[in-house]
């Protein structure tokens, strides 16, 4: 039974939420990455800071892309995401715990007064970075391999754990770091950064290099895991794979010759990923998890298809001129912190203009609070030699 | 029906308190998530029309507070997406294809919320007032429909409508009919208002306290009236409200019903129990007026009210103690909040002037707290009140639960989470404040120190922090 032609439409959207997810998604995700591997407080200030810039504004919509792929998938493909969801109870649940850190991390580290609070909700924020991508990562494996039964009595471990899915999982957080650098580098040169755009592309070549070895390893383990996918893969998406190859030489080659246009580099990218996805949605073709369950036996009745059609229109109507908008007032850099409220809060009179107040009024606390110290050093330093044995002194 | 034998034997109760306690916790930032960006373009609207410092530093402060809970609610919202599919396999597979819809449509909302909070938030500095003022509106009409979105969902577990089934498989959808299922329009309106007065009410609650404290400058007072007033005006919509869901839910969900008000057998004359502990058929510690549950059913003593005698044992509700109560306090609540909002506003009417004595004060500090643990109490009455079946009289949940092994470890693990994402979004609007309070701007301005915009770009160097102070009042003594 060949699918209807609203399933494979459905299906196909599915697909386009995917692509932009691993996009803006991974995008973030890999920002996540660089700020783990940016090095220490004072070292890795300057590249951080870009990243917290480029990210703040936007990660909340670019995360909506996941939701929206979960809604999809279990609106229009029920079967599917039951059997999904029970199968990899785990990487999912390790997946979320990733999402929720990260969302812990952001919402903590720019109100985190200490240094040492700072440090941790950050860390918090990049090693969620890593755990997410990579689950997610071994749950696009798990289908790709069709592993995942289609009744699973519970947690299929074997299913996620595969040399397959390991690989995959590795792909994705080498893809998002790739991403992400490639979006970064037009994001300094933009604020004249000429240093930190040398940065990121040369962190951008080496993931790039990474994501294509790790690409090419996963196909290899393909051709034995999943026959079905891999035929896909070399048949009738062979196009779109040579497509990636090609956008992701082209990134290597701008970066290398240092051709940084903003939008070019930015789009040759998204290409190289959207079109590894596609290439994987269309080699499963037509079986939503290969060769078990296929897309006319896994898809929701006609009317909810359409519904997910309307949905979709509906979004393309009202969320992408919102898309454009919020990028194009942050790339304007129109969306930042705000720099102060001091000249409100002089003419809400909640406090005296500054010039009538004593200088500094926050330097003795941290005096007396230093003096404290300082004593309390030198208490606990007498303490311990009046206790220690005599014959030391 | 081997498959359907192993699901029958798994214990739902773990994954029904991890559902409960997330959904619990979730609905709290929802709230802020509907309502918070209404009560901050208040605030900002009356401080651009009439120049107005205070109230334009109340909005401004309001948003950043708003930036913590929507991360917050964006997280907690995602766990619970997961969540449909990571414990309720069961329904999600067979009825994804209906309830999915509403949640799709809720998906545009969710976007529209998302990149709208991006660009209020964080457009402050650089947008026209006006133009950021608009900015913020699509975040009110989202939130609103968003929330109509999700709770149509849920209306739909609790009145199924728009599917045929056939072979246990959904064989066709009638969307428009899953979306106005017979409980959407009442479930959607009582959680607005929810939202409206939980978020007023505590947004209040906060300057109350200020006011208590002494401060009553124009800032404490706005920052206590804007919000009561919205949440004010919710409250006796609300209580008119629910007073019309009840009759529906008796009619609707008869045996919910005869649970919330403590009808074991259908009669004529049933009494209206306040509390009560019900064991063995017997209620104890209660009060009952008589008759008065019949009248307020159908206006007439002699009307007859369904009891759970109506339905099998196993098809009852469990802890018919917990639902009543958990309605009780719903009620009492509900008229306690409205009792605040009609006595500020008897003042205002004949005094023109914000009423701050702290006999009227302190009952308002506790009003958020009150408002949060009422519209609690009417999840557990909706939910609990729902058992045994998740989708009402269609499916039951330990048919629909995940056979997978490690929920107790989830639920293990999202309550050591939640409890940590509670202290941040109560933890850092507090500390947020208390910096405030202390109003030492340079202390605001040089908070990030590795992960942050950076301080270079703006011309403000963390190691010398007065240097901010050169820009709001451009004094010589700057150094």
């Amino acid at each position: 039974m060949s699918p209807s032609p609203d399933t494979i439409a459905v299906a196909a959207i599915l697909f386009m939420v995917i692509a932009a997810y691993a996009l803006f998604g991974g995008a973030d995700f890999g920002g996540g990455i660089w700020d783990l591997l940016a090095g220490g407080a004072e070292r890795g200030r300057a590249p951080r800071d870009l990243i917290d810039e480029a990210i703040t504004p936007v990660w909340e919509a670019n995360h909506v892309w996941l939701v929206f792929i979960l809604v999809l998938l279990w609106t229009a493909f029920p079967p599917a995401f039951a059997a999904i969801m029970t199968a990899l109870f785990v990487p999912l649940s390790l997946s979320l715990l990733g999402i929720v850190l990260r969302g812990v991390g952001f919402a903590f580290r720019h109100t985190a007064e200490r240094l040492r609070m700072q440090q941790l909700t950050g860390a918090l924020f990049a090693a969620a970075s890593l755990i997410t991508p990579f689950f997610m990562g071994t749950v696009v494996g798990a289908v790709a391999t069709g592993q995942v039964p289609v009744h699973p009595a519970g947690n299929v471990v074997a299913a996620w754990t595969s040399p397959t899915a390991i690989l995959t999982g590795f792909l994705f957080v080498a893809a998002c770091a790739y991403v992400s650098a490639v979006f970064l580098v037009p994001e300094a040169r933009g604020r004249g950064r000429r240093d930190l755009t040398r940065y990121f592309a040369l962190r951008a070549t080496a993931a790039g290099a990474l994501t294509g070895a790790l690409a090419g390893g996963t196909f290899a383990e393909l051709s034995l895991s999943s026959p079905h996918v891999f035929a896909g893969l070399t048949g009738v998406a062979l196009p779109l794979v040579a497509i990636s190859i090609a956008a992701g030489m082209a990134v290597l080659g701008m970066l290398w010759a240092g051709w940084y246009h903003a939008i070019g580099l930015r789009a040759t990218a998204a290409v190289a990923v959207a079109t590894v996805v596609w290439g994987w949605g269309l080699a499963q073709y037509p079986y939503l998890f290969p060769t078990s369950l296929s897309l006319g036996a896994g898809s929701a009745p006609k009317a909810s298809l359409v519904g997910e059609f309307v949905v979709a229109g509906l979004a393309l109507l009202l969320v992408a001129p919102g898309f454009v908008l919020l990028y194009f007032l942050q790339q304007r850099r129109m969306l930042v912190a705000a720099e102060t409220d001091a000249d409100l809060r002089v003419a809400a009179r909640l406090e005296r203009p500054v010039s009538g107040q004593p200088a500094v009024a926050p330097a003795p606390v941290a005096a007396r609070v230093t003096t404290a110290l300082v004593l309390a050093l030198l208490a606990i330093r007498a303490i311990r030699d009046v206790f220690s044995s005599p014959d030391h002194r | 029906m081997g498959a359907m034998a192993h699901v029958l034997a798994v214990n739902p109760v773990p994954a029904r308190s991890q559902m409960g306690s997330s959904l619990g916790f979730h609905i709290i930032l929802a709230c802020f998530g509907i309502a918070f960006a209404a009560v901050t373009m208040t605030a900002e609207w009356i401080g651009i029309k009439r120049g107005d410092a205070a109230a334009l530093l109340l909005a401004r402060r309001w948003s950043k507070v708003m930036a913590v809970l929507v991360a917050v609610g964006a997280v907690s919202g995602t766990v619970l997406s997961y969540e449909m599919g990571l414990l309720w396999p069961g329904m999600m597979g067979r009825f994804g294809a209906a309830i999915g819809l509403p949640f799709s449509l809720e998906g545009i909302f969710f976007f529209l919320e998302a990149i709208f909070v991006g660009v209020y938030l964080y457009g402050w500095e650089r947008l026209p007032p006006w133009a950021h003022w608009w900015s913020g509106m699509p975040i009110v009409v989202a939130g609103i429909l968003g929330a109509m979105s999700v709770i149509a969902a849920n209306s739909w577990m609790n009145s199924p409508a728009g599917y045929t089934l056939s072979h246990g498989k959904i064989s066709s959808v009638d969307p428009v009919s899953v979306f106005f299922n017979a409980a959407t329009p009442y479930e959607t309106a009582h959680m607005v208002l929810a939202a409206y007065m939980v978020t007023g009410f505590l947004v209040a609650g906060v300057y109350a306290v200020g006011l208590l404290r002494g401060r009553r400058d124009r800032y404490h007072r706005l920052g206590f009236a804007v919000p009561f007033t919205i949440a004010g005006i919710a409250a006796p919509l609300q209580v008119l409200m629910g007073d019309i869901i009840a009759r529906f839910i008796e009619h609707n969900q008869p045996v919910k019903f005869a649970a919330m008000e403590y009808v074991p057998r259908t009669t004529r004359d049933a009494p209206e129990w306040i509390g009560g502990i019900f064991i063995n058929g017997h209620v104890y510690l209660g009060a009952a007026i008589p008759a008065f549950d019949s009248i307020l059913v159908g206006f007439s003593p002699h009307t007859r009210v369904i009891g759970w005698d109506s339905v099998p044992p196993d098809q009852r509700p469990p802890l018919v103690t917990l639902i009543h109560l958990s309605f009780d306090l719903m009620v009492g609540i509900g008229f306690f909040l409205l009792a605040l909002a009609a006595w500020q506003g008897w003042w205002w009417w004949f005094h023109r002037r914000l009423l701050v004595t702290p006999w009227f004060l302190v009952p308002c500090a506790l009003s958020g707290v009150a408002a949060v643990a009422a519209m609690e109490a009417g999840w557990v009455v909706t939910e609990v009140g729902r058992q045994p079946w998740i989708v009402y009289r269609v499916l039951l949940v330990s048919n629909a639960v995940t056979p997978s092994s490690g929920v107790p470890v989830t639920l293990g693990v999202i309550l050591v989470l939640y409890a940590i994402l509670t202290v941040v979004s109560i933890g850092i609007p507090l500390f947020m404040s208390r910096r405030w309070r202390q109003g030492a701007p340079a202390e605001e301005e040089t908070e990030q120190v590795p992960y942050g915009p950076s301080q270079a770009h703006a011309g403000v160097s963390p190691a010398r922090p007065p240097a901010v102070r050169r820009t709001s009042s451009g004094g010589p003594e700057a150094r």
